[in-house]
């Protein structure tokens, strides 16, 4: 059987969506294709209406573009940059991202629990970056939304899991696919994301910030894959309290 | 009539008041501060953290910092890549009009300087929008010379409306205003507020201030609560380095951006860090210690202080400074600048406020961007 992410109804065979806000924009598409991506964001407020440069023009075809509502304070904000990327010819995915805070950049989970009610009404698939807590995250579900994206850490970090513990509540509590945003800052930490039973990651800073950009795009790719085909393959147990008793306890009973 | 007889911390009829909890709190910060006692290991300890205290601020901006320069740029290369990735924002300055009320004597626009006035009518000034807007730019910041009589609210509210025609993103450099004059601005299209409070030494100031509504410091230095209170998305703050101690002066300048986005979580703070230039009749004006070593260290101390903060490095500065510097920290950089009044569209009809280093064109800074490896960007936000 194949192994695929599905979104709102969409399959995607990549398990790995790449940002787009960080880069050179002449180094988007290399990303792109040694990423493997299928998924890229996009933050409809760098998406020049007919300016110069446009980042539209360095997306690969056939790539589905998630715009993000990065800018919005608010639900009704955020709403409005959905439709506006929606009239663009951007498509019906869209990335809620609210925040209220210019420091962290931390997520207003009340606000995106209410534009994600709102845009998946209005048939959108809304993709809802979140910090991670599993009372909202059940909201999210209620409201309509295709995924859960929880933050690993502040965006652009890249500290890695920081928020492991409350990511491995969601991936164990929610039937949504669970995909880790934020703060990933190496392969590694995006390997570990699927080995605990992510269905994606996402990344941007570590990758724009890299190097060698496509390389590092790469480095990624490879990891997502192998930290999915471990969790697909299940993971050996890990002795957390010394060795299994080799003489068992329970070996007087009968009936 | 506010002339070097009228008390400079007193409020004059008309100016709102909105208290002076940021203000207290940033002058007795600052006073407080001694450069001279901090040490090689506070130095250390502050570029080790993460999330830099006001202390931490203060150590790196004094003298034991120096020897540390390098490292300095280096972690604050680090932060700005992390927060703005490869992007370089640019935008251009216009002057609509250079009349004005005060008498601020290191400034070519004081109303005792003999300079070609003028202001530009609504026809002129979508004359030089087009012309700037066809260079392919997307980002605007008005300014006017200080004079309420000469370029009203409305004026300058009439004057945004059009930038926002041709123009993604407007910001405005103007005297300060009430929060309700900020409320009706941002209708009219303007989303960044920027006022310089050029020294935050209050006894300094009396002296630099000696007329026009301009000497009515705390009116000044709540400009940025205003505007926030106004409704606007940003604000910019700035000290113009070299009119007083200048360590003190980007201390208060980072602390009073470090409270106001504690108080206003939302709000996008900016820095500018302009040094003081020779203006016409006047070319001995210069930044006196503030050399660009002290700039740079000025600059990256904002940086890990705040390395969320837009950071604009201003035509001012000579090109080879600019374009290292966006390779650092500055996230922001002005092109095609002029700072006199008609220059993008005609010959120019008002004279200029001071004298620009680096007077490249919109094509040879975005063509200098493109060489440090960085990407520029016309506009970053959306309005919804």
């Amino acid at each position: 059987m194949k192994d695929e992410l599905i979104l709102g109804g969409h399959s995607f065979s990549s398990r790995f969506i790449l940002g787009s806000g960080k880069y050179s924009l002449e180094l988007i598409k290399a990303a792109v294709e040694n990423a493997g991506a299928q998924i890229i964001t996009l933050a409809l407020r760098r998406a020049n209406e007919g300016g110069v440069a446009n980042i539209l023009d360095y997306i690969p075809e056939g790539v589905t573009l998630l715009p993000n509502t990065s800018g919005a304070r608010n639900a009704d904000e955020a709403v409005r940059i959905a439709r506006l990327a929606r009239e663009c010819g951007c498509g019906d995915f869209v990335k809620i991202e609210i925040m209220r805070d210019s420091k962290y950049l931390l997520p207003d989970n009340q606000e995106t629990i209410r534009a994600t009610e709102i845009l998946a009404k209005e048939g959108f698939v809304v993709m809802p970056y979140m910090y991670p807590d599993l009372n909202v995250a059940r909201d999210l579900v209620n409201a309509g939304a295709a995924c859960v994206m929880p933050l690993a850490a502040p965006i652009g970090s890249n500290k890695g899991l920081a928020t492991r513990e409350f990511i491995q509540i969601l991936i164990d509590e929610i039937d949504l696919p669970i995909i880790v945003d934020a703060g990933i800052g190496r392969p590694s930490q995006a390997c570990e994301a699927m080995e605990m039973g992510a269905a994606a990651v996402m990344a941007n800073t570590a990758i724009a910030t890299a190097g060698d950009i496509p390389a590092m795009a790469e480095a990624f790719k490879k990891a997502i894959e192998a930290g999915r085909t471990a969790y697909l393959s299940g993971l050996g147990r890990v002795m957390e309290k010394g060795a299994a008793a080799s003489s068992p306890l329970t070996g007087f009973l009968q009936d | 009539m506010i002339d070097q007889n009228t008390n400079h911390m007193e409020y004059q009829p008309g100016m709102e008041q909105i208290g002076s909890e940021i203000q207290d709190a940033v002058i007795s910060k600052m006073n407080e501060c001694d450069f001279d006692s901090y040490t090689a290991a506070d130095v250390r300890q502050a570029l080790q953290k993460d999330v830099l205290s006001p202390e931490d601020f203060a150590a790196l901006l004094s003298p034991a910092a120096d020897p540390f320069l390098e490292e300095m740029a280096h972690r604050a290369q680090q932060e700005t890549r992390k927060h703005f990735g490869n992007s370089v924002m640019m935008f251009t300055p216009l002057y609509i009009a250079n009349y004005c009320e005060n008498y601020c004597i290191y400034c070519g626009f004081n109303c005792h300087n003999k300079i070609r006035r003028a202001k530009l009518s609504m026809e002129e000034i979508e004359k030089e929008l087009k012309a700037i807007s066809d260079t392919g730019l997307q980002e605007i910041l008005i300014l006017t010379g200080e004079s309420r009589t000469a370029s009203s609210v409305e004026y300058i509210g009439e004057a945004c409306k059009l930038a926002r025609k041709y123009f993604r993103v407007v910001g405005i450099e103007i005297y300060p205003v009430n929060s309700d004059e900020y409320a009706y601005l941002h209708t009219c299209g303007v989303d960044y507020v920027t006022v310089f409070q050029e020294t935050y030494n209050s006894d300094k100031y009396a002296t630099l201030h000696l007329g026009g509504h301009k000497r009515i410091f705390p009116y000044r230095f709540n400009a940025q609560e205003r505007a926030l209170m106004g409704g606007m998305r940003g604000v910019g703050l700035a000290a113009l380095l070299g009119l007083d101690d200048f360590r003190k002066d980007a201390f208060a300048t980072g602390y009073h951006g470090w409270l106001l986005q504690r108080k206003y979580p939302h709000a996008e703070i900016a820095f500018s860090c302009p040094r003081l230039r020779p203006i016409i009749n006047n070319d001995k004006i210069n930044p006196k210690d503030v050399h660009e070593r002290q700039l740079l260290q000025v600059i990256c101390a904002y940086r890990l202080f705040m390395p969320f903060a837009s950071i604009t490095i201003s035509s001012r500065e000579r090109a080879g400074f600019r374009d290292n510097i966006i390779d650092i920290a500055a996230t922001k950089i002005s092109a095609g600048v002029s700072t006199g009044i008609g220059d993008h569209s005609g010959d120019g009809k008002g004279d200029e406020q001071f004298e620009i280093s680096d007077g490249r064109s919109y094509d040879e800074i975005y063509k200098a961007i493109k060489d440090k490896g960085l990407q520029p960007v016309m506009a970053d936000y959306i309005y919804v």
